[in-house]
């Protein structure tokens, strides 16, 4: 199912419709079928392509730049360990160390099973929760290897399937509503507020002009 | 959070963060929630401009720029103008932006509104980190609460005001974070930082039209200053460094955390060390070397512990606040490894446009890692200062540029930082062929 499916299409031109350009929807529509399908699939790069107007190698090449869009096959669970300077400074290398040890796999690599796809990831901006690793962008932490492998074991069970969604859904809650005004409208309401804030300051310069004369005559 | 009330500034941006329930519209309508928006719309949106600019705040995203000021460099003439908020927040250590996304959205949003009715924005797009997923969540459904309550849309509070807000999902690339990089991304491009001049989005942004990009905890700022005023933020902190700011604090404190703390009152050593705010290091421990603005600033050590956190003083001792993320790292720290990290991490995010960045990145990288690992010669030690004296001439504070954004002259100055002054350290290391500290405490 790499085409965008019936409602995830409409969702598509949903988003399309909330840009004045229509290649800025490029990198939500990326995540949109990386949402469905798991991962970004090359069908689903020339629809990307279609729907915003450029090629789909201006897709492929726009995707290759971002970490976070895989235009492989990933497992169900992403597991980014972060190694950088706070959690380095936690344990964070020897948590990833562990994690390669545990899941059996080197980093970029995916379990046997499909199940889990272990990263090494740059700050995720939870430092406070160091050495923390993000499972599907949902964070844990502060991770010892004890409690790396209980964490495993969780989501191996589905005991988490709650608090983790699938590899590549990002906010559960997706946007309803289109743009409440049109590009149009908005222009006018803006023209019409410059005007009378030019008029102000002229009103306002005019008044200052006339309180400095009437400060040199007293 | 809470400071002790003898000397305790209000809390500005985190005040709502005490109750578990803070990211709930319910709770932030029973806080004073869009009343600061509220007000703002009986205001002419100069005289909300004119408040701000006499708040002066300072951009939170690392340039500290003053927000009124940005804000003025807006041309005239050109009704089409866009806000973008910035929340990539990627500077390592740095985890400030991700708790206000998470748990305040409805503060963010009203900040939002309330910049976009004083620029005359057209329209708003807050770009949010991709991986911020929670955040993402809570802000999506944050801003379909706000335009069911007319906070958000069309004729904002019967006021004539009309704004529509985008949240724009990033896809991991801390490049991203600099303007106009975010801008490209913004566009549906790779995030390559764009030639400058200009220098300000403000003449030449999203889509060619006039920009301003603003930060999230800026945003977070505005419906207090626009309720107490302008002067009521300025009275707190000193000289340029008024209100209060959120620092995130990291690495070997007790208490790692985001602590709001008045600008320029407070010291260094009273983040890291009071009891209710970093707790101090561990047990019979010492601090060796702190980052004190997220990781592209120099280093400072314990001799400037006491500074204050402002913005000016710590830029004439030759660092920066940048982020407001101070990562502290005690005697147990080897500074080989931490700044081979740090060098690390701008290799991997370097966008590869100039070779300066590109290149001299990976050189450190190498270099430090055959250091660390025991594989280093004694010249190494001067050619680190060679490939980063290519990088940001001079190795001068602030950073001179060969580059096309900033990341280029972020690289060198934590390697710098460690071997002015642990130089004994890399030669020990070369000299016993392998990182002398224990593994478990490096």
């Amino acid at each position: 199912m790499a085409r965008f499916s019936p409602e995830n299409l409409a969702h598509a031109r949903l988003l399309l419709s909330l840009y004045p350009e229509p290649r800025s929807a490029l990198l939500p529509l990326c995540h949109l079928a990386q949402a469905q399908d798991g991962w970004l699939t090359p069908e689903a790069m020339e629809q990307v392509a279609e729907l915003v107007g450029v090629t789909p190698a201006e897709v492929l090449g726009t995707a290759s730049f971002y970490d976070m869009l895989h235009t492989s096959p990933v497992g169900t669970y992403l597991i980014g360990v972060c190694t950088n300077l706070a959690c380095l400074l936690a344990g964070g290398e020897e948590l990833l160390r562990h994690a390669e040890r545990s899941l059996g796999v080197a980093p970029g690599a995916t379990t046997e099973d499909g199940m889990f796809t272990l990263e090494e990831v740059e700050c995720v901006a939870a430092c406070d929760r160091a050495p923390c690793a993000a499972v599907n962008w949902r964070y844990f932490g502060p991770l010892g290897p004890d409690a790396f492998d209980e964490l495993v074991g969780q989501l191996r069970a589905g005991a988490l399937a709650a608090e983790v969604p699938a590899h590549g859904v990002l906010s559960r809650v997706r946007r309803r509503r289109g743009l409440a005004t049109t590009t149009e409208e908005v222009a006018a309401e803006r023209r019409a507020a410059d005007e009378e804030r030019a008029a102000r300051a002229s009103a306002k310069a005019a008044e200052a002009q006339g309180s400095g004369d009437g400060g040199s005559r007293s | 959070m809470s400071a002790p009330s003898t000397s305790s500034p209000p809390a500005i941006v985190t005040g709502r963060l005490g109750y578990p329930d803070s990211h709930t519209f319910e709770r932030f309508l029973a806080t004073g929630g869009y009343e600061g928006l509220r007000k703002a719309l009986r205001l002419h949106p100069e005289d909300v401009a004119a408040e701000v600019s006499a708040s002066n705040l300072l951009g939170r995203g690392g340039a500290g720029f003053e927000t009124g000021r940005k804000w003025s460099l807006l041309p005239a003439g050109k009704p089409v103008r866009y806000l973008v908020v910035n929340g990539d927040e990627s500077e390592p250590a740095t985890f400030k932006d991700h708790m206000l996304i998470e748990r305040d959205p409805h503060q963010l949003l009203e900040g939002i509104v309330i910049a976009a009715y004083a620029i005359g924005a057209a329209q708003a797009f807050l770009y949010i980190r991709g991986e911020f997923a929670l955040g993402l969540e809570r802000v999506e459904q944050a801003l379909e609460e706000a335009y069911a309550y007319g906070a958000v849309g069309r004729d904002i509070f019967g006021s004539g005001f009309s704004l529509d807000i985008v949240v724009h999902p990033g896809a991991g690339a801390y490049i991203c974070g600099e303007e106009t990089a975010l801008l490209e991304s913004l566009e549906g491009k790779r995030g390559f930082p764009r030639i400058k001049p200009p220098y300000f989005p403000a003449a030449i942004g999203l889509y060619g039209e006039p920009t301003i990009v603003n930060n999230v905890e800026t945003m977070s700022n505005l419906p207090w200053i626009v309720t107490h005023g302008g002067a009521a933020f300025a009275a707190l902190g000193q000289g340029r460094s008024t209100g209060t700011r959120i620092f995130a604090l990291s690495g070997h404190v007790r208490r790692p955390g985001n602590y709001e703390v008045e600008m320029a009152k407070t010291t260094f050593r009273e983040l890291i060390e009071a009891e209710h705010l970093g707790g101090g290091v561990r047990e019979g421990r010492a601090v060796k070397a702190f980052v004190p603005g997220g990781v592209s600033s120099p280093w400072f050590f314990p001799e400037q512990l006491d500074m204050p956190l402002d913005q000016d003083e710590v830029g004439k001792a030759g660092a920066m606040l940048g982020s407001g993320a101070i990562t502290v790292m005690d005697d147990t720290t080897c500074v080989v490894r931490a700044s081979w990290r740090i060098v690390k991490f701008f290799w991997r995010e370097s966008c590869g446009q100039c070779t300066p960045c590109r290149e001299g990145s990976g050189w450190l990288e190498k270099v430090m890692h055959r250091i660390e690992t025991g594989g280093g010669r004694e010249e190494d030690l001067d050619l680190l200062l060679d490939v980063a004296d290519n990088i940001s001439p001079g190795l001068s504070w602030p950073p001179a540029q060969t580059t096309i954004c900033v990341l280029g002259p972020s690289i060198p100055p934590s390697v710098c930082s460690a071997l002015s002054r642990y130089r004994d350290e890399f030669l020990t290391h070369v000299k016993e062929g392998r990182c002398p500290f224990p593994e478990e405490a490096r």
